[in-house]
């Protein structure tokens, strides 16, 4: 039990880091903007007359490719530049408890900007009568969207010591699983390829598991592929974290 | 407690430390000396698990720090250098951060942070945040750190570094008091600070061993320690050498100065000389001869003497291979 213990002392340091400087409540102002504008302007919610969220979740994996980096990338990198990731290392822990806890803590602060878009499900609610399911798979789905972006950051983070760096590598990467799978991008590869590589290479993207859910289907295999990508880029920064400390 | 065998590390080609060999038992205060560079620090981080070794054994209480670290750790508090802290917090939430990791909850957690806190002198800058603290406190900050399990085993990685004068001297005053119960292993460039806290030495230079024993038999090497220096009043220096050359035991007499009727000499006693019975030769040669003397004093040597003797021709050796 004292590994579960670590794990969330960790967390519950890190998610104190996050609320103990501006940096948390700017990002929360700047998610629900950036949300509202999205889903009502660019998605324009009220002109397509549905009394559904799809204008809301269809932006999710372009908005969260700029600000899931933004949170995690002080994950590694900020441990390294102080210099307390010698002090946490050595401390009675396993370097695996260490990532679990600053990963999930980083993913509740995300659930809770998330939980915060509300008002937007009780709107829809209010003007017409939407499919509540639906929208529960769709938040299910952008969590777990959000789960792997920010696995990704933390790996990025681990790499270095500069936090815009990891910040840069980490939306690129995050770009590449988008545009794999999106729309205009696939249609373009069909033009020189088979059907088959199209749909090998965009069974690769984060879009073409993200759709399910907007759809209300909760589909166990796109859950495996979101939690094989959180796990896997978990795993690589234990990894890098290793070599980092072997020199 | 701690034995350490054939310890290397390698980063890329160049070994920052080659093949260093030591044990430390209960109730020793250890100070490692040795130039920037030497691979003080990369020793300590690995004896405490920060980074494993290239090749070599390291076992902390009995545990193997590469196999199975956890349980080492546990019996280990760590300074390392430049005594990080997490900025964002207050030094009461980190140190009850750092006291969680420990495994301490509840009121252990408490009465543990109260008692580092107590020891580090920290009650003022309780409830302040870590990155508006002076180098002083922030410093005291992670050495309460350390110090929050009581365990058996500090490794303290310059301690004193930038810290004031008073400072200094409560933190060598806990380190000599903790010394008496636990292992305590400390890095420092600071030589009378080695000879006021510690009971052995080892003198590192790049990634080796040169030096390895008691403050006392450190000083010993150095090539004054045993001379006797007289200051006397009225004799000439040239009679004064001319007796001391006389006596069989003296190997070398030097002048060190003569200014109005006052001569100073050192004289080196040849080799297999206890220093008593060599001193009491001179002072007896002294009273045959009627000299007014004003003081005769043994040298026990100088460890920066010693330091630099070692430490310089080993770096010179390095030059010219």
């Amino acid at each position: 039990m004292s590994a579960w213990n670590n794990v969330r002392a960790i967390a519950k340091r890190e998610l104190g880091a996050y609320f103990s400087s501006p940096v948390a409540y700017v990002f929360i102002v700047i998610f629900l903007l950036l949300v509202g504008f999205f889903t009502f302007n660019v998605g324009q919610f009220f002109q397509i007359g549905e009394a559904s969220l799809n204008s809301f979740f269809y932006w999710h994996p372009w908005l969260y490719l700029f600000l899931v980096p933004a949170v995690g990338m002080r994950l590694w990198s900020e441990e390294r530049r102080q210099g307390t990731m010698e002090l946490l290392l050595t401390m009675p822990i396993t370097t695996w408890q260490a990532i679990l806890g600053k990963f999930l803590a980083s993913w509740a602060f995300l659930a809770i900007a998330l939980l915060l878009t509300f008002p937007i499900v009780l709107t829809v609610n209010y003007l017409g009568d939407p499919d509540n399911g639906i929208i529960f798979s769709g938040y299910i789905g952008s969590l777990l969207l959000a789960g792997a972006y920010l696995a990704i950051s933390s790996m990025t983070s681990a790499m270095t010591r500069n936090q815009v760096v990891s910040f840069i590598v980490s939306v690129v990467i995050c770009l590449f699983l988008i545009i794999v799978g999106y729309g205009p991008v696939t249609d373009l590869l069909t033009n020189w390829g088979s059907a088959a590589l199209v749909d090998t290479v965009a069974s690769f993207s984060v879009i073409t598991h993200f759709d399910p859910f907007q759809k209300g289907l909760i589909d166990l295999r796109d859950i495996v592929f979101f939690l094989s990508i959180i796990v896997f880029s978990l795993f690589t920064t234990g990894v890098i974290i290793r070599a980092h400390r072997a020199g | 407690m701690i034995k350490v065998e054939n310890l290397k590390k390698a980063f890329g080609a160049k070994f920052a430390v080659n093949g260093l060999s030591f044990s430390v038992e209960r109730g020793e205060v250890l100070g490692f000396l040795g130039p920037n560079g030497a691979g003080k620090s990369t020793t300590m981080r690995m004896i405490t698990g920060f980074i494993p070794p290239t090749d070599g054994t390291i076992s902390v209480g009995g545990f193997d720090m590469v196999e199975n670290p956890i349980p080492g750790k546990r019996l280990i508090g760590y300074l390392p250098e430049n005594a990080p802290a997490y900025s964002d917090m207050t030094v009461q939430g980190f140190l009850g951060f750092a006291a969680e990791l420990r495994g301490l909850s509840g009121d252990a957690k408490k009465k543990a942070v109260g008692r580092a806190v107590d020891m580090c002198f920290l009650e003022s800058v309780l409830h302040q945040s870590v990155d508006t603290l002076s180098k002083g406190y922030r410093h005291r900050t992670s050495l309460a750190q350390s110090l929050l399990h009581d365990p058996d085993i500090l490794i303290l990685d310059e301690p004193t570094d930038g810290l004031d004068p008073n400072q200094k001297h409560e933190i060598r005053t806990l380190i000599r008091r903790m010394g008496e119960t636990k292992v305590i292993i400390f890095s420092t460039h600071i030589l009378e600070e080695v000879e006021a806290v510690c009971s052995r030495a080892i003198i590192i230079d790049r990634g080796q061993i040169v030096a390895n024993g008691t403050p006392l038999e450190l000083k010993a090497r150095s090539e004054n320690a045993g001379a006797v220096t007289i200051s006397m009043l009225g004799t000439p220096a040239a009679d004064v050498a001319t007796k001391l050359n006389a006596l069989s035991a003296v190997k070398e007499v030097k002048l060190l100065s003569e200014q109005n009727g006052r001569t100073v000499l050192r004289c080196f006693p040849s080799k297999d000389q206890m220093s008593g019975v060599f001193s009491r030769a001179v002072a007896e040669l002294a009273q045959r001869e009627s000299w007014r003397l004003e003081e005769l004093r043994v040298e026990e040597g100088k460890l920066d003497d010693v330091f630099r003797a070692i430490t310089l021709s080993e770096t010179q050796k390095g030059a010219t291979q």
